[in-house]
This record gives C-alpha cells, sequence and structure tokens, in this order.
C-alpha cells in the first residue's frame, strides 16, 4: 500500500513536471539558449573583425585627415556644452560633501586635492564616458544605421568607396580622439567649481585649496593613469557605437534597437572595464 | 575609361546562376546575356529577384553556383581591389537615390571622381557642372539632397552614376514612385546616356510600358528564373500564360493570388492562430 501510494505521488509529480516542461517549451528552452550564445560568440567575432578592419582602414585617413577633424567637431566640440555643465555641477557637488566630511575630522584644508584626486582618477573619465555614450554614442550608431538603412553605404560601395575606411574610420578615431579631450576638461571644470564652493560659499582659504592639490596630485599616478582611462572607455564607446550602427537592422525598428544597445552596452562595458582598470592600477601602487 | 575587353559583344554573360538565401531559392540556374552598348530590360514582379540579381552582377553577393562574368571577369572570383577597380567601371541608380544626405549635390557628383581621381578643383569643378548639365540639374548643385523632389533625386544620383563614365549602368526600379513627368525625364535620360555615351543599360523594373518603350531587349523574370524573353513588342504579344498575366498585370494565373495557405474552412475552425 504505501509503496503504490509513494508511486502514485511520484506520477503525479512526474505529470506535474512534464507539464511545466511543456510549458515553457520543452527542448526549445535549450535550443533557445544554445542559439542566443552561437549568435553572441558569431556577433563578437564580427565586431573584432570589423575593428581590425576600420584599425587597418585608418592608412586612407592620412592624405584626408580633415574627415577625422570634421568628425571630432560632430563628437567632441558638440559633446562639450554638456560636459562642462556636468563637470561644474559634479564639481561642486563633490565640495560641498567633501567638506562635510572634512570638517568632522579638521581636515578641511586637504577639500582641494580630495575634489582633483575624485574628478582625476574616477568621476572625470567615468561620467565622461557616460555622458560621451549618451550623446555622441547614439547619435553616431542612429546616422550610420540611417545611411545604412537609405542605402547609402551600398551606394558607397557600388562606387568602389569601402564604407569602412570612408565612413567607420574617421568616426571610429574621431571618438578616440575626443574622449580624453573631454575627460580633461570635465576635470578642470570640475575642479574649478570645486574652488567655486570650497572657498567662495564654505570660506576655505585659496592657497591651501590650490598648494594642498600641487603637493598632493602625482603626473603619473593620478593624471596619466586618469587620462588613460579615458582613453580606453573613448576606444571601447566608439567601437561599439560604430559597430552597432554598421550592424544594425536596416528598419526603423533595427536602427532604435542599435541605439539603444549602444547607450546600454556603453555604460556596461565603461563600468565593468573602470574597475578592472582601476584594480590594475592600484595593485601597482 | 576604355574597357579592356573591347571586342567581347556581350558586358554580362551568367550561366546557370544560382543564389540561395537560408534554405529559399532567390535566383534558379538562371541564364541571360546584356549585350554592349544596348538598353536591356528585366522584367518581374516584386519579390521575384531582380534586385538580387543586379546585387550579384555588382558583386555585393557572392552566388552559390553557375558562372557570372561582367566584361570578361568572373565577378565571384574577384578579389576585393580588382572588384573595386570593377565597380568604378559600373554606374548603379538605387531606388531611393542613395545621396549621401550630409553633402551637398555637387559634392555628391563630385564624390566618386574625388575618390578615385586627383583632378585638380578648376577642373573638378567643370566635369561635375558638365554631368549636372546632361541630367538638367546644374543651376541646383547648391541644395541639399533633403532639398530635392523624389525626381531630380533620381537624376542627381544618375549624373553621380556618370561620374566617372561607366561602361554599363544598372537601373533598380528607376521610375518607381514617380509622376508621370519625371518619369518621361528619368526614360529619356536612359536612352540618351545609352546613345550618346555608348552605356550599356540594365533596367531592372516592373513598370511594363515605360520599360518596354526604351529598351532594346527585355528579359522577364519569374520565381528566380527567365520566364520569357525577346524584342519589348515579342515579349508584349508572347502566347505564354506567366508572360500573358505579368504584361496585363492579371491579379490570378500562374502567379496566385493567394498566398499558400491551408484550407480556408478548416483554418477559420481550428482557431489556433500559433
Amino acid at each position: 500500500m504505501q509503496k503504490s501510494g509513494l508511486s502514485a505521488f511520484l506520477a503525479r509529480r512526474g505529470q506535474a513536471l512534464s507539464r511545466i516542461w511543456q510549458q515553457y517549451g520543452g527542448l526549445d528552452l535549450f535550443r533557445n539558449i544554445g542559439e542566443r550564445t552561437l549568435n553572441t560568440v558569431s556577433r563578437l567575432g564580427r565586431a573584432t573583425l570589423f575593428l581590425y578592419e576600420t584599425v587597418v582602414g585608418m592608412t586612407y585617413l592620412v592624405p584626408r585627415f580633415s574627415l577625422v577633424v570634421q568628425q571630432v567637431f560632430n563628437v567632441g566640440v558638440l559633446t562639450l556644452l554638456i560636459i562642462l555643465v556636468s563637470g561644474l555641477f559634479v564639481g561642486m557637488v563633490l565640495a560641498l560633501q567633501g567638506y562635510n566630511t572634512l570638517v568632522t575630522f579638521g581636515a578641511e584644508e586637504s577639500l582641494g586635492l580630495v575634489v582633483a584626486l575624485t574628478l582625476l582618477r574616477e568621476l572625470g573619465p567615468v561620467v565622461t564616458a557616460l555622458l560621451f555614450a549618451g550623446r555622441a554614442g547614439s547619435a553616431l550608431t542612429a546616422e550610420i544605421g540611417l545611411m545604412k538603412a537609405t542605402e547609402q553605404l551600398a551606394g558607397m560601395e557600388m562606387m568602389a568607396v569601402n564604407p569602412i575606411k570612408r565612413v567607420i574610420a574617421p568616426r571610429f578615431l574621431a571618438g578616440v580622439i575626443a574622449m580624453p579631450l573631454l575627460a580633461t576638461m570635465f576635470s578642470a571644470v570640475g575642479v574649478f567649481g570645486g574652488h567655486l564652493i570650497g572657498v567662495g560659499l564654505v570660506g576655505l582659504d585659496s592657497g591651501s585649496y590650490w598648494s594642498q592639490m600641487q603637493s598632493g596630485v602625482d603626473f603619473y599616478d593620478d593624471i596619466l593613469n586618469g587620462l588613460m582611462k579615458s582613453v580606453v572607455f573613448g576606444f571601447t564607446v566608439s567601437w561599439i557605437a560604430v559597430f552597432e550602427g554598421y550592424d544594425a537592422v536596416p528598419t526603423s525598428e533595427g536602427v532604435s534597437r542599435a541605439t539603444n544597445h549602444t547607450v546600454v552596452y556603453s555604460s556596461l562595458a565603461v563600468l565593468a572595464l573602470d574597475f578592472i582598470l582601476t584594480s590594475l592600477t592600484l595593485g601597482e601602487v | 575609361m576604355i574597357p579592356e575587353n573591347n571586342n567581347l559583344d556581350s558586358v554580362v554573360d551568367i550561366k546557370d546562376l544560382t543564389f540561395r538565401y537560408g534554405s529559399r531559392v532567390i535566383v534558379d540556374k538562371l541564364s541571360l546575356t546584356i549585350p554592349r552598348g544596348k538598353v536591356v530590360a528585366i522584367m518581374g514582379g516584386s519579390g521575384c529577384g531582380k534586385t538580387t540579381l543586379l546585387n550579384l552582377i555588382g558583386g555585393r553577393i557572392k552566388p552559390d553556383s553557375g558562372t557570372l562574368l561582367v566584361d570578361g571577369q568572373s565577378v565571384p572570383d574577384l578579389s576585393k581591389s580588382e572588384l573595386f577597380d570593377l565597380r568604378k567601371r559600373m554606374g548603379m541608380l538605387f531606388q531611393t537615390g542613395a545621396l549621401l544626405t550630409d553633402l551637398s549635390l555637387f559634392e555628391n557628383v563630385a564624390f566618386p571622381i574625388r575618390e578615385h581621381t586627383q583632378l585638380p578643383e578648376a577642373i573638378l569643378r567643370k566635369v561635375v557642372l558638365m554631368k549636372l548639365e546632361r541630367v538638367g540639374l546644374r543651376g541646383a548643385w547648391r541644395l541639399m539632397p533633403s532639398e530635392l523632389s523624389g525626381g531630380m533625386a533620381r537624376r542627381a544620383a544618375l549624373a553621380r552614376a556618370i561620374a566617372l563614365e561607366p561602361m554599363m549602368i544598372m537601373y533598380d526600379e528607376p521610375f518607381t514612385g514617380l509622376d508621370p513627368i519625371s518619369k518621361g525625364v528619368i526614360a529619356k535620360l536612359i536612352k540618351e546616356l545609352n546613345e550618346v555615351l555608348g552605356i550599356t543599360s540594365i533596367v531592372v523594373s516592373h513598370d511594363v510600358a515605360d520599360t518596354c518603350a526604351i529598351s532594346d531587349y527585355a528579359y522577364l523574370m519569374g520565381e528566380g528564373r527567365i520566364i520569357g524573353e525577346g524584342l519589348p513588342s515579342e515579349v508584349q504579344q508572347s502566347k505564354s500564360e506567366h508572360v500573358r498575366q505579368f504584361m496585363e498585370g492579371l491579379p490570378d494565373g500562374p502567379v496566385p493570388y493567394q498566398y499558400p495557405a491551408p484550407d480556408y474552412v478548416e483554418d477559420l475552425l481550428t482557431g489556433d492562430a500559433s
């Protein structure tokens, strides 16, 4: 009796399991996982080949450097306003928060140093990269995706002009050039914003704000490391942006999805890379 | 530019060409010849593989089997640089015009010349204005593509296609979406470029009357194959059911009106849309 009760119980459970299995598509579940994995891997492969072709294609730009300058204007100068305003406010908030904490330890004289280090090492490169992905990256993806959808890239190919050299390479290079410049300006304006609050509002001594900064900030460990980060971020965000545009499904929905991907993937990549780069540089010290 | 194989009497030679997209056969053992210096029409319904055929000729996609010669060169076997060299001698007019939207009309026509030659600016200007004059748009050189009407955009794209003086131009649906006047202008231009410059023209279209009026020879495509060919007048008088249906625009015939579907009553009664 007991045995048959157990087997009946198991049979019922088995049926329930099989219903759930059917409901979620049975083997389809695994098939979907497999398909998605394969798609992701092949897309990464395509992105790598695409990057290779772009970098090799840069020789084309040597006699046509004006194309790069024009794109530096598009992705750099047009992003400047949002970078400067954000930098100013981030610097001001840093000074307020920093002062509040430092004053409890009687270390408010170090405010300049705290603001400068935070900006140069972390917030400058990271916040600039996030804003850059949102402003310039999405614009690049949408532009290239629409050029594909309106057959402009195909038309170029038929005129024996390689669109990777003519369209992609200058935009990618411009992104890599513009990012460190923007991050530097972000940090500079941030330091100025910190001075506005620390000296202007709170009434710290201007001399100690600057001199603490001067003695505490190291050129290699702080400035150069931050600059290196911004180059890496610029490279990553530009790569994602141009690839998403070039690989977009040439419809309005496809372009909108590609633009979306650019912002999401760039932001995640920047944050993940920031952790890796920071742990590498701090490990060195 | 002088074609290398001037003595060949055909520009495009296709034999048993097959192209598959996934498991679907788009071009099915197709054979055709485009004689040099003629206007050849390739007509067929939407989705019969006409545009795919142009992409195959232009080397943008590779066929699965068969031979495809353009000016004596086997397009699928060319390296990228050889293909680009060949493309400098082929023009293509896209359905949308495909003008570069960030460049003015002048710069659009100058684009292929700037990319492939080192002409001084003064000569370049003269060449571009001559191309624009050919299509009647010299006065509009300053305009941006967004300021052009559909017909003007296509004429501008045509000026760009002839910028490098190609031996052949492929027109992808040149009449679609144009008003009667613009259609007439494009038809006149295709004919003129063919007669004056000796450019071989391949006109892919589903516009029977306009296309037949300007072409020297016509192919009719259906389901990836050639289903009829001959002089335009012959094709128009063909007895073949396929050809009749297309030329007269009959809704039902060898090409069925219905997309393949299960039995109607059964479909309505089962009520399962997934």
